[in-house]
């Protein structure tokens, strides 16, 4: 976050540089098998944002380090395409995506039972091929419906959006350049069905009134993002 | 497939009293996790389907079929999960001096100990009999409490697979591979001039002429092909 910038993200009338009100979702189109060798495969297109996520397993855990008697691990690995920004990404790991891997891994072993496949390994690849803004958002999102697509058993399926504020005005799903000059985001993972918490970052300061309007975005978010999971699910356009 | 599903990671329902789907017409054919069945009214919950607080609720992306009272999804896609006697078809992923470990597309290895191999085998040579990324056609033995596997070579045609082609298809599907009585199975053995083995891991060993194979792999991805769209359709 930057603080203020001299670009001006929202007008008087509240509509946004991509014509967008302020609790506006952008266009969201998943759909599903798009890695025929993959068990199970998402893509999904989210305003500028583009990401495939395939899910192999569950399979046997190596190293054995990692297996655990009780359960499966899920082995989430988010990584950004070194061509998926205007500024070229350096290939591998580092910081951000790590963080990134493991705060999805923990927000989707909440809804999975790993406890079926004991000592075994899921391993969720999440590559964002072209990122905008709120591409952990799309990646936790894409994942969900690719385990989903793989027959994993889940609870429910994780639903990530996030708000922010820019120009003390919250607004719903960030753009670049809300997410650039912005003042905050919130990040939220929300199961759909139940309406549960399973993940929650927040970038920058907030009031409790604007962190409860943001809240109330992202809750209002779910349930258009999650309707277009469904569909992608049960086959497209029917 | 003998007529039951391959995939069965258990009734998951501790609840049997609990709440079920709502009416047959206002159920969705088609369902995603966590999507909520309803109540029960004295049905049990199946095969992919969790009872929480009185409601049913899908644990899988599939149909939702129910039969005599349960109410089970009957999913798209879904893991192998061995049971004795299966025959599987599996690829050797690495041995010690008497054991060899087999990937059946279980989430678990299984093993094939030296004593259960296809020939004799000297302690700490068996890699001369089966190497690492051989094939094979075996069939589990035991399967242990902790989800550990055995599979065993000893038996009627079980063997190393030397020749032709394996592919893989979801073990859902093999039911529709075999058909009523072996049918399907029988007339594409006929039609091609192949040998088919289908194993109950979702696996099948196709071995004959170069030109009957790749027949046989048509058929096979026509077939699944067709049962996918009818999946989707809603109405396989």
């Amino acid at each position: 976050m930057g603080g203020y910038g001299d670009i001006q993200c929202i007008d008087e009338n509240g509509i946004r540089l991509d014509g967008r009100t302020k609790d506006e979702v952008r266009p969201v189109h998943i759909e599903t098998g798009v890695v025929p060798v993959a068990d199970g495969s998402a893509r999904m297109t989210w305003g500028l944002n583009d990401v495939i996520a395939a899910v192999y397993g569950p399979m046997e855990a190596h190293p054995r380090k990692i297996q655990r008697q009780d359960r499966a691990v899920l082995d989430v690995r988010y990584n950004m395409a070194p061509f998926s920004t205007t500024d070229r990404i350096r290939p591998g790991f580092n910081r951000r995506s790590r963080e990134i891997s493991k705060v999805t891994a923990e927000a989707l072993e909440s809804v999975v039972l790993t406890e079926l496949y004991p000592r075994s390994k899921i391993r969720v690849e999440i590559e964002i091929i072209c990122a905008e803004a709120g591409t952990r958002c799309a990646g936790i999102t894409a994942a969900s419906v690719a385990l989903a697509h793989a027959g994993i058993p889940m609870s429910d399926m994780v639903v990530s959006v996030a708000s922010g504020k820019v120009h003390d005005i919250v607004v719903c799903d960030l753009n670049k350049e809300e997410d650039n000059y912005g003042e905050a985001d919130l990040p939220m993972g929300i199961l759909p069905n139940s309406g549960e918490l399973v993940f929650l970052q927040m970038d920058g300061d907030l009031s409790p009134d604007q962190f409860q309007e943001a809240w109330d975005y992202n809750m209002e978010a779910t349930k258009v993002i999650h309707a277009e999971m469904v569909r992608a699910l049960r086959g497209g356009d029917e | 497939m003998k007529g039951r599903s391959v995939a069965r990671p258990d009734n998951m329902s501790g609840d049997k009293g609990a709440g079920g789907p709502r009416g047959s017409r206002q159920a969705p054919l088609l369902v995603a996790p966590g999507d909520d069945l309803g109540d029960s009214g004295g049905l049990e919950a199946g095969h992919g389907v969790l009872a929480i607080n009185g409601r049913l609720r899908a644990l899988k992306q599939g149909r939702m079929s129910n039969r005599d009272g349960t109410v089970s999804i009957e999913p798209r896609r879904t893991a192998y999960v061995p049971r004795p006697s299966d025959l599987v078809i599996g690829y050797i992923e690495g041995c010690t001096s008497n054991i060899w470990f087999i990937d059946i597309g279980a989430p678990f290895n299984a093993i094939l100990p030296m004593s259960l191999g296809p020939s004799k085998a000297e302690f700490g040579g068996i890699r001369k009999v089966l190497d690492i990324g051989d094939a094979i056609l075996c069939r589990v033995q035991e399967v242990e409490e902790n989800h550990s596997s055995v599979v065993t070579m000893k038996g009627m045609g079980l063997r190393a697979i030397r020749a032709g082609s394996v592919e893989d298809i979801d073990p859902h599907l093999l039911g529709r591979l075999i058909g009523r009585g072996g049918n399907n199975l029988r007339q594409l053995k006929e039609d091609t001039e192949c040998r088919v083995v289908a194993g109950d891991n979702g696996r099948v060993w196709i071995d004959g002429d170069l030109s009957g194979i790749v027949d046989a792999r048509d058929r096979l991805n026509a077939l699944l092909t067709e049962a996918k769209v009818e999946e989707y359709r809603g109405d396989a």
